[in-house]
């Protein structure tokens, strides 16, 4: 059997049926500046030595820093018992199976998975997971849409501008866009400007909490003002710090979602990860993803399935609720065995840690010469936010030659509107000595 | 064979329409033959009362166990009612299409749409087809 699957009369057949002359023609809407003629210049063929001295090389430049950024992903420890199970051959794959009942393994670790993911909303039902935060809070967007019949998103304008752009993309390719509503002296929502905002075209607002300052939300009132107006409340959360925090579910959100990186996955330049989302029970049939459900068999044994699949774009086509069709296997399957590792008590210490060590270098930075923190009054957790009078690049430089990453510079960030300054954050992993490394760095 | 009734109305899409006590209200839902094709009905989303559609406008959807359908309104108007018993049994849409298994209770805003719809052997001529 070939597999080879359109030979080259296979393609002139079907270029003269539909009327185009080459593969060209249907592409035509990409920009000719975006046409690579022919493959780049690629170095000679090396042996296996020699490419592995090179990538050698290469690894060589990188330099180990103490972690000290976060603005989406965080520098947890992940257990070598994760990286030792997601490679047993029964686990690893990156997908969801597509014969999916035949691996009940997978789908009871999806299972788990979900159920995980629903206690630390505090939501009724999980989907198999996403690609990752941003696009889980741009597929949360599309689906109030869907839900509320409305057009309109409304998105704090404290939330993480990555996931912003991310979910702006996806609605202007529905016709709509996000609109931003500043965030008041106190780093939370501007509760006048939301109400002035909303209107019976509103399908919902997206507000992180802790948000991308790292102040937590009040999430009960916007709950109350956005679903008097008809609307949905999106809240898309720091998973960790609910360990601490009350459930965005308990506060009366409608969609949550979350980076879930920070459970049993590493940074490593930014992913892969994967995204977690959650909702009430009463939308389930608008929910992108997959969702796995229990059921018994007829012997009356558990058994798992892919459940409420018409949802789903092999079934539903255009009408679809989203064009994703698989889940993060792999990485939902690290992030399942990383909670499990850590049990209930096991999480909230790790997120006490955290906490303690951002208080304790509040403390010492608010003391410094030359950094106010942002929002000084505001309640936190293991991130925030503090202005510089020297610039935050110069900042991060001199950290850098010290072994130190210093945070993210506000500047990179110029939609924020936000003063020059650099957001902090901080894991279980560090300690007061490496704190203390930090403050020096940026006292200079 | 389908059960097609004498009397109805029918759409291309597999709705069919009944006349009411009210003269210009009128009962939607699926034909036999329709559910027939579908399988097991597992879910069926409507509208709330109240909602207003043009005609051939999608105003729910219906689920079956491996397939889903848009419903499509074979008539311009407000939705006056809505079947609530499919929230719980929506496989009532299977055994009694035309009786307990009704969708929605539509006032028309237009009667000359009436025209517009097929016969009871128009629908059988399409089905058939």
């Amino acid at each position: 059997m070939s597999f080879v699957p359109h030979s080259d009369a296979d393609r002139r057949e079907m270029f003269a049926k539909v009327g185009v002359s080459d593969i060209r023609e249907l592409y035509s809407d990409v920009p000719d500046s975006l046409i690579r003629d022919g493959l780049p210049e690629m170095p000679d063929a090396m042996s296996e030595w020699e490419a592995v001295r090179a990538i050698q090389e290469m690894a060589g430049q990188n330099h180990s820093l103490v972690c000290f950024a976060g603005a989406g992903q965080y520098d947890h420890f992940v257990p070598a018992a994760v990286d030792h199970l997601i490679r047993r051959s029964e686990f690893y794959t990156a997908y969801t199976p597509y014969q999916p009942e035949v691996s009940q393994g997978t789908l009871q670790v999806i299972y788990e998975f979900q159920t995980m993911v629903c206690e630390l909303t505090g939501m009724d039902v999980a989907n198999a997971s996403m690609y990752d935060g941003p696009s889980s809070a741009a597929e949360a967007a599309v689906m109030a849409r869907a839900v509320t019949r409305r057009d309109r998103v409304l998105a704090a304008g404290s939330l993480n501008p990555h996931y912003r752009k991310v979910t702006d993309t996806y609605l202007r390719g529905q016709g709509s866009e996000l609109q931003s509503i500043p965030t008041g002296p106190d780093g939370l929502v501007d509760r006048d400007a939301l109400a002035g905002a909303l209107g019976d075209d509103v399908a919902c607002l997206i507000v992180q909490y802790p948000n991308f300052f790292g102040v937590i939300e009040e999430i009960e009132p916007l709950a109350e003002l956005v679903q008097q107006a008809g609307a949905l409340l999106v809240v898309v959360a720091d998973p960790v710090t609910l360990a601490l925090l009350r459930s965005p579910g308990e506060l009366g959100a409608d969609i949550v979602v979350a980076e879930g990186q920070p459970f049993g996955n590493p940074l490593s330049f930014g992913g892969p990860v994967v995204g977690l989302f959650a909702a009430k029970q009463k939308y389930v049939r608008k929910m992108p993803g997959r969702i796995v459900g229990a059921t018994v068999d007829v012997e009356d044994r558990r058994g798992y399935v892919l459940t409420l699949q018409t949802r789903e774009q092999q079934i539903r086509r255009d009408k679809a609720t989203s064009n994703i069709c698989t889940n993060q296997g792999l990485n939902a399957l690290a992030a399942t065995i990383h909670l499990a590792l850590l049990g209930r008590i096991g999480l909230r210490e790790v997120a006490e840690v955290s906490a303690r060590n951002a208080h304790y270098a509040r403390g010492k930075l608010e003391a410094l010469d030359g950094v106010e923190l942002l929002y000084p009054d505001a309640p936190i957790v293991r991130e925030f936010a503090v202005k510089t009078k020297e610039n935050s690049r110069a900042i991060l430089e001199r950290g850098f030659s010290a072994g130190i990453l210093a945070g993210v510079s506000l500047s990179r960030f110029p939609i924020l509107g936000a003063p020059d300054g650099l957001l902090l954050a901080f894991t279980e992993k560090r300690n007061r000595a490496e704190i203390d490394r930090l403050v020096d760095v940026i006292a200079g | 064979m389908s059960d097609i009734p004498e009397g109805l109305k029918y759409t291309e899409e597999h709705e069919y329409v009944r006349e009411t006590e009210a003269a210009d209200e009128f009962v939607v839902g699926i034909t036999d033959y329709a559910q027939g094709e579908l399988g097991d009905v597992v879910f069926v989303e409507l509208p709330s009362p109240g909602d207003s559609f043009a005609r051939m406008d999608v105003f729910g959807t219906i689920e079956a166990v491996k397939a889903v359908s848009d419903l499509y309104s074979p008539l311009s108007g407000e939705v006056v009612a809505v079947n609530e018993a499919l929230n719980d049994d929506p496989a009532l849409v299977n055994s009694d299409p035309y009786g307990e298994g009704w969708m929605v209770r539509i006032r028309a805003r237009d009667m000359s749409e009436l025209d517009g719809l097929l016969s009871d052997t128009d629908y059988s001529g399409l089905i058939e087809a």
